[in-house]
């Protein structure tokens, strides 16, 4: 089909942006993936923090004993003694995937553990994010914005947060999948093409299968899909992007175990569903608009209003009413606190304890996003310049992100892809109209010849021609390959503009001024990002470093811990230890653990609280209970480590006050503040936690000085009589005490006190220990 | 004394030996002389003998065992020392079976060490046995706390368990520490300093016994490797890569109550003692690429020394092992091939060193695995000690067969068994370029299918009415391309007759603007003949009916702007040929020089929608 007349100039020239944008793209996943390697070049190939530890075990399972017994996986060592269904309580999205890649290696005999394959999947997906990031942002607005969208999100300090090599997290693959939902959605939309609608429904499963916030995309569309009807954008193409997801969508969701009926029966999936009715009577009006005639249509229109409205109110109030009987009006804890920013304070201590839950402040806007913050506007008015439903739907997309992200700093990370893509819009524009106008001016007026044309406007040509190169690709109309020719929507709206354009030519120098400090923001934003990936995001948090005049010091301890604890334990002792530890202690120890980092049993939670809020004896009663032997405290004060349990101890006291009333948070606080040296009440230099994390410690220096909070401790020298140290790390940073054998001497008590755990005999002991909050 | 438990069945069977004393009779040690090194956690005992032969020639001598000793005998080895003779000297050590001489009990374990030339009667010489024992220190109290230094006992016999009457002998002890916690005192017994003599004994009957015990401090580090598998990989692209699994527990006295870090940092030598910190690993020069880590990472207390003769490795477990305490980790590090790799007769052949490369570590089960390369034939091992052999298959880096893997099991493994083991084997070198041609092959499988899809038509239903929509599209897509080049192409020739316009109202050369004239019309008209053929398929096509109205309307603006184009230039032309003024001419066109600027700014507009769609 190949026409030989077409002049070969131009053909050569299009297969040259094509090839120079298809490398330009593989220069992005090289540079995604390589700037996500700092944490194993400064560090090492290892997992980080606290959630990828048990996303490397369930990893760990799932190859060791195969995808079926993943599902129907109860782990025995955690919750102790209620246990955790993890096949069908976990998104197995990332582990599958990772999971898979370890497969394909393996069968191709490449020998990766699978620790590394985890540790590496993570900047993978950053990878294939980037692409197709560009992918949704050419479909927006051409492949220059594509290109640089993607270049950006490439580096955004805010995704690199959570996907540096070892951080392996469930929003390491979800936002790659996010933005691919997208895509298709757009690409839907765009071509009207069933096979895309498909892909659509698929990629949403992915994501469903990755990450709660699915619920993001779920509600995201149906907005914009209503937006598209509210302004009279109803097409046929909008029906096709939008019908089968919801149905394919919601069928292919209930399939994954956590969410099953949830997928139809929870509130923040009640959107689409409403949307999809709406849609239909729209798809329905105009059908019966096609084959009516005006008159006829008015009168049908009147009837139907009419009747439809009684129906519509009596549906509503069945669902209304529905909705309203139950306590969160079907909302989960999560997604409340989205729409109510002040819920979580106020009745959910746990969601309010994790910092990422807390609203971000401005630094950490410009810390994650950086000059992007500012370039997102210009953005989001090259979307109007025309308004497509593209672009609609990308500035739909940032203006619910931005909302989002203000409620909790952790979903910067959905607002990073649209900042990203309107940046790279707004980047992509403003190259354009200057590079137009550097052109116009020296090659349109012929007889100008500019002295000035010297090496900057050359250089910085040399930038921006990638990108224009392939937006004129994207204009070809090459024969050879029927996929390309999609029709681009873009395209014919934004005919009006390029006629106007011509006239919007800038002065010379001025436009070449303005390309230079474009240049100078690209590259203080390059210069930000690599920062933050060096410095603020690689750190691991289970080893911590410091550097002195000797050279870099290492702390070690958290490993130090978990490995005495695997290795000179035996394999059945239960370790306690506050949730944050959890995962790890899983994961690295082997050891089982009474609660961890799921926090799905608010109440367990909360006896662990309360046992390390009690006195000793107390304690020792309610950790005898549960059958533990060990308990981990991590304690900060003689290195300086700020986030130890001490600081973490109010919101044990708030959790387990919760739910044990007789644990006060006031009995903690003199005079409302928070503070362990000598004025502190009895009640906080009693209890099992100061105890635990200060037993010796005066003896290290002599007067017992807590690097941590600047302060001398309050009790300083006391004995433990129910509990023994066991372990200590070289910095004292974790602390393991043994659970000391009941005395002899209480023989005649034995009775009760041996069959402590199981519930049955509760009754019988119920009279004499009030303290123990499971009696 | 009666605190330390007793092998008292020992003493049974010594009595009952005592008359089987007629077997060997004919042999005498004449002078015998016995070192037992207690400094480290194996037992090291030399033992120096003179044997005179008093009766006929004999060609082995024996060499008993008590059971408790002869279950933990990790390594013996036997050699003739002439102290006058030196060329013989400590050449090369004897062979030694387990023998099973007729009529002695059970309980005694007896080797046989075979002479090279028989000892004829009268004849003497002096044979050097060494033997190494594991986990025969017994730490009693078997419990001590952290402050506690750890106490061992060590339980012998004070005379040379022999068949042969000894004629004089001696024993010496050496200890770690001058710190004694008791031993048994008999005639002749000296302590002085941190060595402890038996001795003198003279004319002693054969299988004599007298058992001793020492109870002593000693806080060497009783490092026990339950299982160490080292896997030997052999790379012919110059690499041998070794690494080292070690599961390693103290096999001391266990600690019990707490482990204060406190005092373990205040005073590491008291609170503390019995534990060790670090371990060295001596590794052969030129190591390279080493590492040091467990399951969860990576082990940031190591340090590493070289120089030319050796690799100073040294190691801290994560934690101080203290009695009873286990860990777990691995060393891995790359060795240059050349060092280790030799050519002879056809075969190359692996010249490796056998154990672990920590002194003082004791192994209970060393499993050693050569991984040669993929293709390898003709595999044979010889190891200077009997060793259990097996054969398995490992896959790795792109491998299609496997890599055959030589094991060699060992128990009971000490230092003194780091000696070399060759593996012979032949290799092709050509086989080293599978791999990379292979992924070359496979690359170029994948551009080419990446060729082949992106030329074939994939299509599964060709009659399909969307299918055939599209190559219309196609077909339509083109013609408008060609059109719109033919207009362009027009565009230029208008260009061109402006611009011999200009040219004239500079030079005045009305003959060249006239065959300018006259190209562009030749050049209108073959275009327009083109032009036919492709309009007539566009109006045939049902494709193209939405631009067909614009495209129609592009001709129709263009043929008006050629005309009025060329009214402008022979109107121009006209008033040059008459010497009309300047401004005449400017006049008498301006209406129609109006005219073509609107008509340009036209089509330039029609083109451009053309473009778009």
């Amino acid at each position: 089909m190949a026409a030989p007349e077409t002049p070969q100039p131009t053909t050569l020239r299009y297969a040259f942006g094509n090839a120079l944008s298809f490398f330009v793209l593989l220069l992005i996943g090289v540079l995604a993936f390589s700037i996500r390697l700092f944490s194993v070049i400064k560090y090492e190939s290892v997992i980080h923090e606290f959630d990828p530890y048990f996303n490397y075990r369930v990893t760990q399972y799932l190859i060791k004993s195969g995808v079926y017994d993943f599902w129907n996986w109860f782990d025995d060592r955690t919750w102790y003694p209620l246990g955790r269904v993890i096949g069908g309580t976990v998104y197995p999205g990332l582990t599958l995937t990772a999971g898979t890649l370890w497969r394909i290696f393996n069968s191709l005999n490449i020998p990766l553990s699978v620790e590394t394959v985890c540790v590496f999947t993570a900047p993978i997906f950053s990878a294939f994010a980037s692409w197709a990031t560009y992918l949704l942002t050419k479909e927006v607005k051409g492949a220059g914005a594509g290109l640089t969208a993607a270049a950006l999100l490439a580096m955004v300090p805010s995704y690199i947060s959570r996907s540096v090599a070892g951080s392996y997290d469930n929003e390491a693959v979800a936002i790659f999948a996010l933005i691919f939902t997208f895509y298709l959605y757009i690409k839907t939309l765009n071509t009207g093409s069933l096979f895309y609608a498909t892909l659509n429904a698929i990629a949403y499963f992915y994501m469903v299968c990755s990450w709660g916030g699915y619920t993001f995309i779920i509600n995201l569309i149906p907005m914009h899909v209503l937006l598209c009807i509210v302004t009279g954008r109803y097409s046929s193409r909008l029906y096709i992007a939008y019908a089968p997801l919801v149905v394919l969508g919601t069928l292919l969701a209930a399939l994954v175990p956590v969410v099953g009926f949830n997928a139809v029966m929870t509130s923040e999936h009640f959107a689409s569903f409403l949307v999809f009715i709406i849609i239909h009577v729209v798809a329905l009006v105009y059908y019966i608009k096609g084959i009516l005639t005006p008159q006829m249509f008015k009168v049908a229109v009147t009837l139907v209003i009419s009747v439809g409205l009684i129906v519509c109110a009596a549906v509503l109030a069945v669902l209304i009413a529905l909705v309203a009987s139950s306590p969160t009006k079907g909302w989960s804890g999560r997604s409340l606190s989205l729409l109510d920013p002040t819920y979580a304070s106020k009745y959910i201590p746990i969601i309010a304890s994790v910092s990422e839950h807390q609203p971000p402040t401005w630094p950490s806007y410009f810390m994650d996003i950086n000059v992007l913050a500012f370039l997102v506007p210009a953005g989001i008015i090259a979307c109007f310049l025309p308004l497509s439903d593209a672009s609609s739907f990308a500035v739909l997309y940032i203006v619910t992100s931005v909302y989002f992200s203000g409620v909790m700093v952790r979903l910067m990370l959905v607002l990073a892809p649209a900042a990203c893509i309107m940046s790279g819009i707004a980047l992509s524009e403003a190259f354009d109209v200057f590079t137009r106008s550097v052109k116009f001016q020296l090659f349109g007026a012929t007889q100008d010849p500019q002295v000035n044309a010297g090496d900057t406007s050359n250089v910085t040509q040399n930038d921006v021609v990638k990108a224009e190169k392939s937006e004129d690709s994207l204009k070809e109309r090459s024969s050879r390959k029927s996929k390309k020719k999609e029709k681009e929507n873009v395209q014919t709206a934004s005919v009006v503009s390029r006629i106007e354009k011509r006239l919007l030519v800038l002065p010379l120098e001025a436009s070449l001024i303005a390309i230079f400090l474009l240049v100078l923001l690209g590259a203080f934003y390059v210069v930000h990002c690599v920062w933050a990936a060096a410095e603020a995001y690689s750190a691991p948090s289970i080893v911590l470093t410091s550097r002195s005049h000797d050279g870099l010091h290492v702390f070690d301890d958290f490993r130090e811990a978990y490995a005495w604890l695997r290795h000179n334990t035996d394999v059945d002792d239960k370790v306690a230890s506050w949730w944050d530890y959890g995962y790890q202690t899983t994961a690295m120890a082997n050891r089982t653990v009474i609660v961890d980092n799921n926090t799905w049993n608010n109440t367990h939670i909360a006896t662990v609280g309360t046992a390390m809020s009690s006195p000793e004896k107390a304690a020792w009663e309610i950790f005898n209970s549960l059958d533990v032997k060990y308990v981990l405290v991590v304690f900060g004060g003689l290195v300086g480590y700020p986030s130890d349990d001490i600081n973490k101890f109010l919101w044990m006291v708030r959790i387990g006050g919760g739910v044990f009333p007789h644990i006060k948070e006031p009995d903690y606080l003199r005079d409302g503040q928070y503070r362990i040296d000598s004025q502190a009440t009895p009640t906080m230099l009693n209890c099992l936690m100061y105890k635990l994390s200060y037993y010796r410690f005066v003896e290290t220096d002599g007067r017992g000085f807590d690097r941590v909070r600047h302060t001398e401790i309050g009790k300083k020298y006391f004995k433990l009589t129910h509990f023994e140290e066991v372990f200590t790390t070289h910095h004292w940073m974790v602390r393991i005490y043994k659970l000391k054998s009941p005395r002899n001497r209480i023989r005649g008590k034995t009775k009760k006190s041996k069959s402590k755990a199981t519930s049955t005999s509760s009754s019988k002991r119920s009279g004499a220990r009030k303290k123990n909050p499971w009696h | 004394m009666k605190r330390i438990p007793f092998d008292l069945s020992l003493l049974f069977v010594f009595v009952f030996c005592m008359f089987f004393s007629t077997v060997c009779s004919d042999l005498v040690i004449s002078k015998l002389d016995r070192r037992i090194d207690l400094t480290t956690q194996s037992v090291r005992t030399t033992v120096s003998l003179k044997v005179e032969n008093n009766g006929d020639a004999v060609s082995e001598i024996l060499l008993p065992f008590p059971e408790h000793q002869a279950r933990n005998l990790a390594f013996l080895s036997a050699k003739i020392s002439e102290g006058k003779d030196k060329t013989k000297g400590s050449s090369g050590s004897l062979p030694i079976e387990v023998a099973n001489p007729k009529g002695v009990p059970p309980s005694l374990t007896w080797y046989s060490v075979s002479l090279p030339k028989e000892l004829s009667k009268g004849g003497s010489l002096t044979l050097e046995v060494k033997a190494v024992f594991t986990h025969v220190l017994r730490p009693f109290p078997e419990k001590i706390s952290q402050a506690d230094a750890q106490l061992v006992a060590f339980q012998d016999s004070a005379h040379y368990l022999s068949p042969y009457t000894v004629k004089v002998q001696s024993l010496t002890i050496k200890l770690p520490e001058p710190r004694v916690e008791s031993y048994t005192k008999l005639e002749n017994t000296k302590f002085s300093g941190t060595e402890l003599k038996y001795g003198p004994y003279e004319n002693l009957p054969p299988f004599s016994y007298t058992p001793i015990v020492v109870h002593y401090v000693s806080n060497k580090p009783f490092a026990v490797a339950q299982e160490l598998v080292r896997e030997i990989e052999i790379s012919h692209w110059g690499n041998v890569q070794i690494t080292e699994n070690y599961n390693l527990v103290h096999a001391g006295a266990e600690i019990t109550g707490e482990f204060s870090r406190l005092d373990y940092q205040s005073r590491p030598h008291v609170r503390g003692a019995s534990a060790f910190r670090n371990l060295v690993a001596k590794l052969p020069p030129r190591a390279h690429s080493i590492y040091y880590r467990d399951e969860i990472g990576n082990i940031s207390t190591s340090n590493v020394w070289s120089d030319s003769a050796k690799t100073l490795l040294e190691i801290e477990p994560r934690y101080p092992m203290f009695g009873g305490w286990r860990t777990s980790f691995t060393i891995g590090y790359g060795l240059p091939l050349k060092d280790f790799l030799f050519r002879s007769e056809g075969k190359r052949f692996l010249n490796i060193s056998f154990g672990c490369p920590m002194s003082d570590v004791v192994i209970e089960n060393l499993i050693v695995k050569v991984v040669l390369p993929e293709g390898s034939k003709e595999i044979s091992v010889s190891v200077p000690f009997s060793v259990k052999q097996s054969q398995e298959t490992k896959f790795s880096h792109l491998d299609m067969v496997g890599r055959p893997v030589i094991v060699l099991e060992k128990k009971n493994v000490v230092p003194e068994h780091n000696q070399y083991f060759q593996v012979y084997y032949k290799f092709s070198n050509l086989s080293l370029l599978r791999e990379p041609l292979m992924l070359i092959f496979g690359f170029f499988l994948f551009f080419v299918a990446c060729i082949v899809y992106m030329h074939a038509d994939f299509t599964i239903s060709k009659s399909s009415p969307s299918y055939l929509a599209k190559l219309q599209w196609d077909e339509v897509q083109t013609a408008i391309q060609q059109f719109q080049n033919i207009m362009n192409r027009c565009l230029v020739a208008h260009d061109k007759l402006e611009a011999s316009l200009r040219e004239l109202s500079r030079t005045g050369d009305v003959q060249a603007c006239k065959a300018a004239r006259k190209a562009a019309d030749s050049l209108l008209k073959e275009l327009a003949k083109e032009l036919k053929p492709l309009l007539s398929f566009l109006q045939s096509s049902p494709q193209a009916v939405q631009i067909m109205t614009k495209v129609e309307e592009l001709v129709s603006k263009e043929r008006e702007l050629q005309e009025k184009l060329m009214l402008k230039h022979s109107t121009v032309v006209d008033s040059y040929e008459k010497k009309s003024g300047g401004r005449d001419i400017e006049n008498r066109v301006a209406a129609v020089q109006q005219k073509i600027t609107q008509l340009r700014q036209e089509v330039d507009d029609l083109l451009e929608v053309i473009d778009e769609i």
